[in-house]
């Protein structure tokens, strides 16, 4: 599906880890493993975030483009519009 | 009660309880599996202590179920033993009539051949031997003659003959046939035997007498004539049929005996490991003087006081005595051993962090964020969605099959088992950062649109025609061109294009050696803030200012600035800027040595120069903080000390002169320990960043592994243009198959996981003792 922006993705992506990583552990009932589990939300949150965050920002600004076969710009000029 | 960011709260708790029902209360505190006993006794050997007696009684009954268990394919004492003794019984009267049935059935053989030679047709002696031409019957034979039988090991037989010959100088007759059936050696079983039965026939007293003395040195039982006659062999022929039946029955009976103590032998040996183990604990507590009472120490968790309370009283009622045991909790200027509670999901967690060295008591405890952090940087170095699919499903199959696995007692599967959560993690992470790297067995997964259009770079917005395609094999997008790049990246991941391109190595390199550096600091970051949680639950402010303000700042004003560099050219350098676009290389390198060029156009920004002066500056002024302003405080405190001390009467002044050197001992210890501290805590910082350099050059790895093989196997059949090339499809994919799961999913597995392993060597702690729980069933 074609979209345009940089501002869709990115709330989109804070959303969604700040609750994981903010809402969530205050809605894990409280038992031997509540600890356990926040922490494993709270971690994931901040890892896999980061994580996406680097690939997006990396190729925000490229200084260079990609180096295609002849025949692939062929497909790509029919196939991909 | 769970919280595992510390290790539990422990307490020492004295036990009184009767002699009697000492048993019982350290079988149930067993089962509990929650205490360490403190040895009471440590003066006194192994000889010396009470139980002694008891601890060997259970090593004899381990070392007869040991024996039994040979004779199998797989209450206590009296009934072992009883069995014991049925078992040697029964083999030494199996021995007693096997011995017999041999001599029976040799016998038997014997007369056989005497019986034949008897009956046969007259035979023609040498002349020697009579005194007449004409043929004599063997019976007229037995008349005028002895004859000496027995039975002889073929193998010894030429010998025999031999000797004899030379005794009686051929002055005699000999006539031997084979037994056809074979025997066995009684001594060792294996042997199969060959026996010969042999007649001699000779005159005179003398010889018989010679005769007898070399059957006597050939260990032969050698029989007479005069013992041999028909009835005799029909005695013998029954004793011969019976004796089999007897060795079948016996074997029978043996049988029995045994298969009856296999169903019990499990149990048996478990139940004696388990009352070793509780005389081993009985050890080691003290008895007092009147061998009423006996007293333990034991370490345990605050709380878990109640139950083991409630399984001591259990433990007394079990051994029917009217007093219950006593718990008293006693303080202790020791440092308790360190026990961290874990459920079966956190275990394996724990066993990783606990290989480094186990934290100091009530440290902080970095498991619970090792849960995520290590299957992560494990999925950072796998980063293949198809095969972190893999794994997941093989993880959750693994975990939905737990009964059937703890049955397999298998070393292999028995570890494989035991990180079955991690593998979980693992694959469910690397699926993710699969995604992100946009790897799925090698190719890329367009889902959303590619923000790179190839369109753009034709004619009328490009430079491009269709001259320049037919002309030249590569053509490169310039991302300056109005359209080709759309301004806003792939919303998630790498962009597929790159996976088609030729210079894609070049891209992701880029990418992936910063994305290394930026989780390095970001992970040695957080194994410093842990540290600070330390300083605070402990209560050490001073340690605060001088240990982990420098620290951090260190970090922060070298690498910390890096990663800040990394990502502010990666926002603030636009496309159009690439020719001169600085490298941040060469930038963070003339920053440490202070070479700054003369035109300001390389920089990223305006006052780069002041900013990296002033951080530069600041990094090399925590060095000195780090290493002497603790060590000159410590000092400075212990001189004041030293001062109030000496003014105090001259018995004091002797003890603490020996104090005095104590200190100043420590004084040279001090500096030491912090200079090495020190060096250590920098030029870590610095080889640990380059070490976490590591997650690009394993995802390069496997990513290269992954198209190679991809390139080598599954498209040669995908680009066969026959119709056999269906064929070959299905033999290449099961050799696709094969190889990804052997080299990509074990081999590179096993390999991303030990450098995660690696990797969070940082959290490892000062090894101090563990708890160890007194538990028996957990040495099965």
């Amino acid at each position: 599906m074609a979209y345009s922006g940089l501002t869709v993705p990115i709330i989109v992506m804070s959303v969604f880890w700040g609750v994981v990583g903010g809402v969530v552990p205050w809605f894990i009932p409280k038992g031997p493993n509540r600890g356990v589990i926040n922490t494993m939300l709270v971690t994931c949150a901040v890892c896999c975030y980061l994580f996406w965050l680097i690939a997006i920002l990396s190729q925000l600004n490229p200084l260079f483009g990609p180096q295609l076969k002849n025949e692939t710009v062929w497909y790509l000029y029919y196939h991909w519009s | 009660m769970a919280l595992i960011f510390q290790s539990e709260e422990m307490c020492l708790v004295q036990l009184f309880f009767q002699s009697e029902s000492g048993y019982c209360c350290i079988s149930e505190l067993g089962e509990l599996g929650l205490v360490q006993f403190k040895d009471l006794n440590p003066g006194t050997t192994a000889f010396q202590r009470k139980f002694i007696k008891e601890v060997r009684r259970c090593e004899e009954m381990e070392r007869i179920l040991f024996a039994l268990l040979f004779f199998l394919p797989d209450p206590l004492q009296s009934v072992i033993e009883k069995v014991d003794k049925d078992l040697k019984e029964i083999n030494s009267s199996h021995e007693a009539l096997k011995r017999n049935l041999t001599e029976l059935l040799e016998m038997k053989y014997l007369l056989q051949m005497i019986q034949d030679f008897f009956e046969e047709t007259p035979i023609d002696l040498p002349d020697r031997l009579t005194f007449s031409s004409h043929s004599l019957t063997p019976s007229s034979l037995s008349s005028l003659c002895r004859f000496v039988a027995g039975v002889i090991k073929q193998e010894r037989f030429p010998a025999f003959e031999r000797v004899l010959w030379r005794v009686c100088r051929g002055n005699f007759f000999l006539r031997h046939s084979e037994i056809q059936a074979r025997f066995e050696d009684p001594v060792a079983t294996v042997e199969i035997l060959k026996k010969e039965v042999f007649i001699i026939f000779l005159q005179g007293e003398q010889f018989k007498g010679k005769i007898g003395k070399i059957c006597e040195g050939f260990g032969l039982t050698a029989s007479h004539s005069k013992a041999l006659n028909h009835c005799f062999i029909c005695d013998h022929v029954i004793l011969v049929f019976f004796s089999p039946k007897v060795l079948n029955q016996t074997n029978e009976h043996r049988h029995n005996v045994l298969t009856s103590a296999a169903v019990n032998i499990q149990n048996w040996k478990t139940k004696v490991k388990k009352m070793k183990a509780i005389y081993h604990t009985l050890n080691l507590c003290s008895i007092d003087i009147t061998q009423k009472l006996v007293i333990a120490e034991i370490w345990c968790p605050v709380s878990d006081l109640s139950e083991i309370h409630s399984a001591l009283i259990k433990g007394s009622e079990k051994s029917g005595s009217s007093l219950h045991p006593v718990l008293h909790r006693i303080e202790s200027q020791q440092t308790p051993p360190t026990f961290n509670r874990t459920t079966s999901f956190t275990s394996s967690f724990q066993t990783i962090i606990d290989s480094y060295g186990v934290g100091d008591y009530q440290e902080i405890n970095p498991a619970p964020f090792t849960i995520i952090t290590f299957p992560f940087l494990f999925a950072v170095m796998f980063g293949d969605c198809g095969h972190g699919l893999i794994m997941t499903l093989f993880a959750t199959w693994m975990i939905l099959q737990e009964g059937h696995f703890k049955r397999l007692k298998n070393e292999l599967s028995d570890t494989l088992f035991s990180g079955r959560y991690i593998l979980l993690l693992m694959g469910l992470f690397s699926v993710y950062t699969g995604l992100i790297y946009n790897d799925c067995f090698s190719k890329s997964l367009s889902i959303f649109a590619s923000a790179w259009n190839v369109r753009a770079m034709f004619q009328p917005t490009g430079p491009w025609t269709n001259h320049t395609v037919h002309s030249s094999v590569t053509l490169q997008l310039d991302p300056v061109s109005p359209g080709v790049f759309s301004g806003s990246p792939y919303p998630f991941g790498i962009d597929p294009i790159w996976n088609l391109s030729s210079n894609k190595l070049t891209f992701l390199n880029s990418y992936k050696m910063k994305m290394s550096v930026i989780f390095g600091v970001v992970h040695m970051l957080f194994g410093i803030m842990l540290s600070l949680g330390n300083y605070i639950h402990f209560r050490e402010p001073r340690n605060i200012l001088l240990q982990f303000v420098p620290e951090v700042t260190f970090m922060l004003a070298l690498f910390g600035y890096l990663v800040f560099l990394i990502i502010f050219k990666w926002c603030a350098v636009p496309s159009s800027a690439s020719r001169r676009a600085p490298s941040i290389l060469l930038h963070f390198i003339n920053m440490m040595m202070f070479s700054y060029p003369e035109s300001s156009d390389s920089f990223l920004y305006g006052s780069q120069k002041r900013v990296q002066i002033f951080l530069v500056v600041t990094a090399l002024l925590m060095v000195p903080w780090m290493l002497l302003v603790k060590p000159l405080i410590i000092l400075k405190e212990q001189k004041k000390e030293q001062r109030s001390t000496k003014e105090l009467v001259s018995w004091q002044k002797k003890r603490n002169s020996e104090s005095i050197q104590h200190l100043e001992v420590n004084m040279g210890d001090v500096f030491v320990h912090q200079a090495i501290h020190t060096i250590e805590y920098c030029l870590g910082c610095v080889s640990n960043t380059a070490s976490y350099l590591r997650l690009w050059a394993l995802s390069l790895a496997h990513a290269e592994l992954s198209e190679v093989l991809w390139k080598m196997v599954p498209h040669v059949a995908l680009s066969a243009r026959a119709y056999l090339g269906s064929l070959m499809l299905t033999v290449i994919f099961a050799i696709f198959a094969i190889l990804t799961v052997t080299i990509l999913l074990i081999m590179e597995g096993l390999s991303a996981f030990l450098h995660a392993l690696r990797l969070h060597c940082k959290f490892a702690g000062v090894p101090v003792t563990l708890f160890a729980e007194f538990s028996p069933e957990m040495s099965q």
